[in-house]
Order: structure tokens, then C-alpha cells, then sequence
């Protein structure tokens, strides 16, 4: 389908046991739903939070990577005794050391690369790895080894990589496997029957993650079992990989991940970083810590492609699309991964005729890894735009174009309904709160600098669903401890489990402690990944705490002699409604206190059949264009999110506005730039790659939450936020520069110099 | 509290990033030759690897160390006095993940020697609690929900807490400006915003401003 099966266990979907009692969805609520701060504040704002990045160990190392300087070569020699001479260095691995021949970079049934491999394919390919006492040391013995490279040529243009005498990155074809060709009904009739066609290409940059928290671990052997501190989005993933690297047992590796500084995508798999770490750990019998620099996080941890794409839309006189053509091209770099960008657009309008092709390719760049709704910010970039321009040619007004198209059904996926559908919401509600007729309806002007409005849709294709499991401990004086295998990659996670299981106890949040994302202690769950945390893991919590309520109620009946039909939970008390004497404490539960504990264990069932469930978002935007200058500035921005239910609507705002965010650095700043001459990225560094800051943001900007709860899919009523928050930011964007300029700039992201080459003599 | 970019960064106590970085690359010595506590001959090239003396005043507590001269506080602060509270995101002054106060005006510390830090005081993130009460300004970034990773928040705070203290009532164009050195991937910007006007209308509360 597209690569975003990357956040998912392969294969089909495998099957949880059902909960005991299937739960009803929430009547009314008091936890779930209000705006709380998160439970782990204190930690993330005292500094008392520990990172992966902060754990300190005694007798601990620090350890670094050597990385080829070069797009494409050949190491010839490695000299490590120099650095191995240097003080405080106390081991280094290289191409011959044992434990280098690992295979890494595991895909259609084998693995294209070692662990330290002699051909190297990307700048900044691991080459060899150093211990010793402090980081300075490091960095001395690094510099310290001896290389000899044969460099040898290099592609890195996707469009030049199947080119006749392109230099293969690996034997064979640089096609990542063949296009992926989508088809339904008849294009070329749909667009003979058009009144109105539009088609355009246009290009996106390739973006980094660059989340705060760098990539890397800390390791520490006793004996064969290894204990792992990683920065990850989850534990399990890095557990498994580490485990098979190493040829150990699954139980002999305990990955940590508690707190964790951001991913994106970026932190889904295991890094080489975690392994050479054990390498050098078992070697010098001591704990390592291996943090790569800021610079190399740009080379070697992934990336969103860029892609270029074709759109060709037709369209009756009324606006009814009648044909969708849409061909994308994009680089999974040097190792495989997929580029794929036009799932969405096959899906997000109604339309009868559709062909979508996606080829992916190699090139000598560091490889790509999902990144915050993977392809689909290209593929809003690319169909919004066109749907823009189609609007303009119809006369129509972009906002009435897309809800005439708005679709009844899942188009590829059987005709299936949605189980909510919230996209005609999404731009109702988004564009009576941004105020959309009315900003449409005023004149850009001719003046200088410019006002102009856009907006833009958009689905995320995936909901989640089982595995997972979750565990509630009720202690005997009511309080409860939540035990879950996901990890907080800064989305609340653990904030709203903790609502969830709040709601079902009828306790504060106050009173639930949360320990997750350890696999040593916490039940399996798959990565926090793909805007599926929230609804694959908290109906799994809730069935936990059910399964304790249930316990309690039981207890009650027992020790008050009632029936259990009769008794609730309320406030921390087991009450009956109908008689306002029986008011039960839940400490003073006799079977409790004998116990000690009560432990609940809940499992997420499975997803239910006959029904597509997805989030939906539209996003509009105003930005100011200085024509004479191309510069851009985005004034205000309005979000709304069709997610299912609101968990906790200060962390859904938080979320959403931080997605707006990422979109406006796809939109006007971020873009890798790698040297033609040198194959070498020439701004690996938060200076020169342009992260949005607090100045590059609007003040204004707003969320709007359909907060509708998605009963059938799930016992929570919940979908995903953090990828729908981000994919038609840009577009919108994109879209309200035309607007205000007349000015259709293909290519993101609009940097000032795209805009006044775009504009050309359209200028003034 | 602008540098020559208008954008990124502090000024730091006299030093310039540009200046900084420049007299790095002269040999770290140059950049502590200025501060004559430090027993090493300002002429002469130190070898790095050596150790000196310092005593640093960290949230009123003075720590007597031997360092190498070209370790940052940074690195000092986190890994040898693990106070970790105060965050590393690139080490080259772009990201402010690490800024800290240095008498009493934010600094990134990556950016500073320890060397260079002896004879100041340095708050971190940690000095900002009174016990395990919060201070005012991480009671502020709590209750707006103003981070989500919470990674870039400790630098976030101390800049916050650092523009607080020079301007006990800033405008919003005058917190965006002071905030616009401290990068934030997951995009908290607009509660950041709101923490720190929610900070200062609480500092004057209770009669810090």
C-alpha cells in the first residue's frame, strides 16, 4: 500500500484475545476530555526527566563513530593503532574487527550492508567506532584514524539514478523494486469527458527529522545480558534488533526508553550506533555512551524524500472530478525504503478515474525512514495545488471544489465506508473559524507586499489496532499503577493513558503512576508511530482498568451483600445510585486489603470488519509576500482535526499547533542541500538547516476539534492526531501565496529566491 | 540579547558566537586568557589534555574540579556533575537545549568553557527549584503544556526565566524575540508563548518583578 506499513508489525494484522466483556462506549465523562497537564510534567520541567542521553553511569565510557566523508567508496585500509595510542582511548572497532560483519539494512529477504562495511554508500556511513574516557578523547582518536578511500562516482538526482551509465548503488537496477501501479475505472475517458484538466509537476525537498534528542544509547553488559538505555520511539522494535545483532535472547536484552526527545519517525528501528556500543562495552568490560553529534544525526538517521510529482486532474463544468492521474518519484537513498507519495490522493476525493504510480530509487544519500506522515505531506503538497489550480480554472471556489468532491466511501479499500467521516467537518468548521469567505473575498492589491488566504485537506491512512496490552495494579489504598509498553515521544502518551484509566476507576489522575516503555518490565507494544499510539493502545487500558473494576465490584458486592449490577464506582467509593447509604471507600474493601493488590490485564481487540476508520484534518492559512523581496510570512493559521474523541484538549491543541509547525518548515525553510560536485550535504547543522523558530511561526494560530467519538472502532472512540496535524499545512500555505500573488510556486520548500524565480515577470 | 544574526543565540557575557567560535579555533586558550583566575599562562599553548583547577559557583554551591581546558560547562555540568537537567543538542551554539544563566543572563553552555565560567555564578535548570517546589516559570510551562518532548524545555525555561528577570513585563514581540534562540522540533512555540506571559504576570504576583 505505501511505507507507513513501516510503523506496523508485518504482515496481517495478528489477532488479540477479545477483553472478557466487550466495553460500551463512555456516556459522559469526567477525566477523559478535560485539559489537564501532563502526568510527567514535573519531571520534564524540573530537569529531574531522565533522557536516554542523560544517564550517567559509573566506570562509564564514551564512544564515537568514524563516517565516510564521501558519497561513494571503497575503504581500502583502516589504521586504528594511532588512536589506539592516544590517552584515555580504550578500544576501536573497524571493518576487520569481530562483530563488524553483522548484516544490517534487512529487506526483501536479505541484508544490503554490515554492520562496518568497506563500501560505503552514503556520506556518513559507519566505518569504525572508538571508546574512551571522555567524549574530547573521542573526537582526538577519531581524527587520529588512518583511512584510505577509493572514492568512486556517485548519483544522487533521482530523476539521473535510472539514467543509461548511472553508477549502480548496489548490483543491479537503482529501482528499489518495480513502480507500484494503482488503477481504477478509465483515465483517459474521465478526462476526454472533462470540460476542465489541469496538470502540473511539482518537487519537494528532502526534510530531516532533527528531533532535539540526538540519536543514541547507553549500554551496560552483566555478564551475556545487556541492559540498553535508547532514545526511541519503541523499545520493543530496538530489543528485537539488538537481540539478533548480537545473537542473544530476547529476555538477555532490557531496552529503557522513559523519556525520549522527540522522533518523528526517526527513532523506529534500531540505529548501528546501539550495537557498536555493545561491541566496545564487551570489549573494555565497562559501560558506553554513544551519542552521535548533531552533524552526523543529518546523514545517518533518516530522512523524508523528496519527490517529484505529477498531477493531472479533470473536472466537470460543476466541479465533479471526473479523472485523477498522479505519477511520483522520489529516493529511498542508499538502502531500501519507499519513497511512495500518492496513497491520498487516491482516497481523498471522490472519484471514479484514478491511476497513481510511485517509483522509488536508489541513490548514494543516507537512507530514508518514515517521517511524520510518510509521502503524505508530498502528496498534499502536490494534489492541493493542483485542486487549487483546478478551482481557479472552474471558476469555483477552492473550499466549494473540495466539498463537492468530499467522498462517501474508502475508494480503494473495497468501496468501505468510514466509520466517521470527518472531512466535510474538518473544512465547514475549519473555514467558518478562520473566517474563510470573507478573507477569500478581499482583494490582494498590487501593492508591494501582499495578502493572500489558502487551505488545504487531508486523511492519514491508518488507525492502528492489536497488539497490544496493558496492565493496571490497584493498590489497597485506591491509588493504581498503569504499566504499558508504548513510549511518550512527546504526545502526551502516558498523560492520556493515565485519563483513560482515571476514567475507568473513578480515581484523580493524581492517584495513577505510570512505568512503560521498558521491555523488561512492561507488556509488548509496538512502536509510537504513524498516529496510531492512542488508538491501538488506550482501549487496551481501558479494558485494564475495567478488568480492576470488575474485581472491585465483586469485592464490594460480596462484603455489602448486594448485587454487583447494583454497585459503581464513583470518586475513589464503590456507591450504589439508588441508595445514597452505601458509600464504600475502595481502601476499606476488605478482599482488597487481604490482597494487597488487584492487577487487571487488558488487550486491544481487534479492529472491527466492514468499516475504514482514519482521521481527516483540514488547514487554512494567511500569509504576507513581500513581492519584491520573495519573502514569505505566514500570519495565522487555523487547524481542524477530525481525530474521534479529544482524550485531553491541552495536549490535542499542543499537538496540533506543533504539527502546523513542521509543516510551515516543509512549506519555507527545510531542504537538505547536497553539493553536486562533492556529493557531501552542505548544511548537516541546526544553523544552516532551517528549523522553524518561535519568529518564523504566526502568533495566531488555533486548533479546531470535531472531537467526535468513533464508537465503532474502537472503546475509547479514538483516531490519530500527530500525522493529520502536519500533511496539508504546507500546501495551504503554498496555496494562500498564490492567492495574494498570483504566483504558483511548485517547488518547496518557497524559499525568497524560489518565489522571485517562480514570480519571473509577474514582479511589481 | 541579540547576537550580529539578529536570530539565534544570546550575547554571552562579552563573547560573541562569532568571536567565540573564531577564538576556539585559535586554541581554546585564547577564549579563557581573558579571565586571569585561571592558572594557565595566557602565552603559552596549554595542552589540552592537562588538568587545571577551577571552582564553579552552580546554583550557590561552589564545586571545586579539575577539567581540561577545552571542556565545555556543558559537558562538566552534565557528566561530571550530572546535573542533567540542563540538555545537549548540538554543541555548537544553534540550538540552545543547553542554556543555562551566567550571571543571571542565559548562556548557552555548550558554547562556554568551564574554565571560563570559574568566578561566576551559573544557574541551572535544577536552581530554579526551591526544594521540590517549582519555580515560577516551570510552574507556568506545566500548566500551559508548554513543551511535548520536554527535551528543549530546561533551555526553554532558562531563557524564559533570564528574560524574566531583565524585563519583568515583556511584550509578546519581546518574548518571541528572546525565545527565538532555543529551537523546538515538536513546535510548542504558541503555549511557550503563553507559559512565559503566564510567568510574568505570576512573578509580579508575588513581587519578583
Amino acid at each position: 500500500m505505501d511505507n507507513s506499513g513501516t510503523y506496523f508489525v508485518a504482515g496481517a494484522l495478528p489477532e488479540a484475545a477479545t477483553p472478557t466483556e466487550p466495553l460500551p462506549p463512555w456516556t459522559s465523562t469526567r477525566v477523559v476530555g478535560a485539559r489537564l497537564p501532563r502526568v510527567d510534567a514535573y519531571e520534564r520541567v524540573s530537569g529531574t526527566a531522565v533522557y536516554p542521553i542523560d544517564v550517567v553511569l559509573p566506570e562509564m565510557l564514551y564512544a564515537g563513530i568514524l563516517r565516510c566523508p564521501h558519497p561513494h567508496a571503497r575503504v581500502r585500509r583502516v589504521d586504528l593503532s594511532p588512536a589506539l595510542a592516544l590517552p584515555g582511548v580504550r578500544a576501536a572497532i573497524g571493518p576487520d574487527s569481530p562483530g563488524a560483519d553483522i548484516p544490517w539494512y534487512r529487506a526483501q529477504g536479505r541484508a544490503w550492508s554490515r554492520l562496518l562495511d568497506r563500501h560505503c554508500r552514503h556520506q556518513g556511513e559507519e566505518v569504525a567506532a572508538v571508546a574512551a574516557e571522555t567524549p574530547y578523547q573521542v573526537a582526538d582518536a577519531l581524527k587520529a584514524i588512518a583511512v584510505e578511500y577509493e572514492v568512486l562516482p556517485f548519483v544522487l538526482d533521482e530523476e539521473q539514478a535510472t539514467a543509461p551509465g548511472a553508477p549502480p548503488v548496489h548490483e543491479g537496477s537503482n529501482r528499489v523494486g518495480e513502480p507500484a501501479v494503482y488503477e481504477r475505472g478509465d483515465v483517459a475517458a474521465g478526462l476526454a469527458a472533462a470540460a476542465v484538466v489541469v496538470e502540473r509537476t511539482f518537487r519537494t525537498a528532502c526534510e530531516l527529522h532533527a528531533p532535539m534528542e540526538v540519536h543514541g544509547s547507553v549500554v551496560r553488559w552483566d555478564g551475556n545480558r545487556l541492559t540498553v538505555w535508547d532514545t526511541t520511539q519503541g523499545v520493543f522494535a530496538v530489543q528485537a534488533e539488538v537481540a539478533r545483532a548480537l545473537g542473544l535472547p530476547l529476555a538477555h536484552v532490557r531496552v529503557i526508553g522513559h523519556y525520549m526527545g522527540g522522533g518523528f519517525g526517526a527513532k523506529l528501528e534500531a540505529g548501528k550506533y546501539t550495537v557498536l556500543a555493545a561491541l566496545l562495552a564487551r570489549a573494555t568490560g565497562r559501560p558506553v555512551k554513544l551519542f552521535l553529534p548533531r552533524e552526523d544525526t543529518f546523514l545517518a538517521t533518516g530522512n523524508r524524500p523528496a519527490n517529484r510529482l505529477t498531477v493531472k486532474l479533470g473536472a466537470a463544468r460543476d466541479g465533479t472530478l471526473t479523472a485523477l492521474e498522479i505519477t511520483s518519484l522520489g529516493a529511498a537513498g542508499a538502502y531500501p525504503a519507499s519513497a511512495a507519495a500518492t496513497f491520498m490522493a487516491t482516497e481523498l476525493y471522490a472519484c471514479p478515474n484514478v491511476r497513481a504510480r510511485d517509483e522509488t530509487v536508489f541513490i548514494h544519500a543516507g537512507r530514508a525512514r518514515p517521517m511524520r506522515a510518510p509521502g503524505y505531506p508530498q502528496c498534499a503538497w502536490a494534489l492541493e495545488q493542483a485542486m487549487d489550480e483546478l478551482a481557479g480554472k472552474l471558476g469555483m471556489d477552492p473550499l466549494a471544489l473540495r466539498l463537492k468532491n468530499v467522498p462517501r466511501t474508502a475508494q480503494r479499500r473495497g468501496n468501505l465506508p468510514y466509520s466517521t467521516a470527518g472531512l466535510e467537518e474538518c473544512l465547514r468548521r475549519g473555514a467558518e473559524a478562520f473566517g474563510w469567505e470573507r478573507a477569500r473575498r478581499a482583494r490582494p492589491g498590487r501593492a508591494t507586499i501582499r495578502r493572500g488566504v489558502g487551505m488545504a485537506a487531508c486523511f492519514w491512512g491508518f488507525s492502528g489496532g492489536p497488539p497490544s496490552t496493558a496492565i493496571v495494579k490497584l493498590f489497597s489504598d485506591g491509588s493504581a499503577t498503569l504499566t504499558m509498553g508504548a513510549s511518550d515521544i512527546g504526545t502526551g502518551t502516558k498523560t492520556v493513558m493515565a485519563m483513560v484509566a482515571a476514567e475507568e476507576l473513578a480515581i484523580p489522575v493524581e492517584r495513577i503512576a505510570v512505568e512503560h516503555a521498558d521491555t523488561g518490565t512492561t507488556p509488548y507494544a509496538t512502536p509510537s508511530g504513524g498516529s496510531k499510539t492512542v488508538p491501538t493502545d488506550s482501549p487496551a487500558v481501558r479494558a485494564a482498568a475495567a478488568a480492576v473494576r470488575r474485581q472491585v465490584l465483586e469485592l464490594a458486592a460480596a462484603q455489602l451483600q448486594r448485587p454487583v449490577e447494583e454497585l459503581t464506582l464513583r470518586e475513589g467509593r464503590v456507591v450504589t445510585p439508588a441508595d445514597p447509604s452505601v458509600s464504600l471507600p475502595m481502601s476499606a474493601l476488605e478482599g482488597l486489603q487481604r490482597q494487597g493488590v488487584l492487577v487487571g490485564v487488558g488487550t486491544r481487540a481487534p479492529n472491527p470488519e466492514g468499516t475504514v476508520t482514519i482521521p481527516f484534518a483540514a488547514h487554512f492559512a494567511e500569509v504576507e509576500v513581500n513581492t519584491a523581496t520573495g519573502e514569505v510570512r505566514v500570519l495565522r493559521v487555523v487547524a481542524a482535526q477530525d481525530s474521534g474523541r479529544v482524550l485531553n484538549r491541552l495536549t490535542f491543541d499542543n499537538q496540533t499547533l506543533g504539527g502546523v509547525v513542521m509543516g510551515l518548515g516543509f512549506a519555507l525553510t527545510e531542504e537538505r542541500v547536497l553539493d553536486p560536485a562533492t556529493g557531501r550535504m552542505v548544511n548537516a547543522n541546526l544553523h544552516d538547516y532551517k528549523l522553524p523558530t518561535m519568529l518564523d511561526v504566526p502568533v495566531e494560530m488555533a486548533c479546531v476539534a470535531i472531537d467526535r467519538p468513533d464508537e465503532a472502532f474502537n472503546s475509547t472512540g479514538t483516531k490519530g492526531l500527530g500525522e493529520p496535524a502536519t500533511i496539508p499545512t504546507a500546501a495551504a500555505v503554498a496555496n494562500a501565496i498564490f492567492h495574494a500573488t498570483g504566483v504558483r510556486v511548485t517547488d518547496a520548500p518557497i524559499t525568497p529566491a524560489r518565489f522571485l524565480a517562480a514570480a519571473g515577470g509577474k514582479r511589481g | 540579547m541579540k547576537d550580529e544574526d539578529g536570530h539565534k543565540g544570546h550575547c554571552c557575557g562579552g563573547v560573541s558566537r562569532r568571536g567565540f567560535l573564531s577564538s576556539v579555533g585559535a586554541g581554546a586558550v585564547l577564549a579563557a586568557a581573558g579571565l586571569p583566575a585561571v592558572p594557565v599562562a595566557a602565552e603559552q599553548p596549554a595542552d589540552p589534555a592537562e588538568l587545571v583547577r577551577v571552582t564553579l559557583r552552580i546554583n550557590g554551591r561552589a564545586h571545586r574540579l579539575l577539567v581540561e581546558p577545552r571542556w565545555s560547562l556543558l559537558f562538566v555540568l552534565r557528566e561530571r556533575l550530572v546535573l542533567t537537567g540542563t540538555k545537549v543538542g548540538c554543541e555548537r551554539g544553534e540550538c540552545g537545549a543547553c542554556t543555562v544563566l551566567v550571571d543571571g543572563l542565559p548562556r548557552y553552555a555548550c558554547l562556554t568553557l568551564a574554565v571560563e565560567a570559574q568566578g561566576h555564578e551559573v544557574t541551572t535548570i535544577e536552581g530554579l527549584l526551591r526544594g521540590e517546589e517549582l519555580g515560577v516559570v516551570q510552574q507556568a510551562f506545566l500548566e500551559e503544556d508548554a513543551f511535548q518532548c520536554g527535551f528543549c524545555t530546561p533551555g526553554q525555561i532558562m531563557a524564559a526565566e533570564g528574560l524574566l528577570r531583565a524585563n519583568p513585563d515583556p511584550t509578546v514581540a519581546e518574548i518571541r524575540a528572546a525565545m527565538a534562540g532555543n529551537l523546538c522540533r515538536c513546535g510548542a512555540y504558541a503555549h511557550i508563548v503563553k507559559a512565559v506571559r503566564r510567568a510574568a504576570a505570576a512573578r509580579r504576583e508575588v513581587g519578583h518583578g
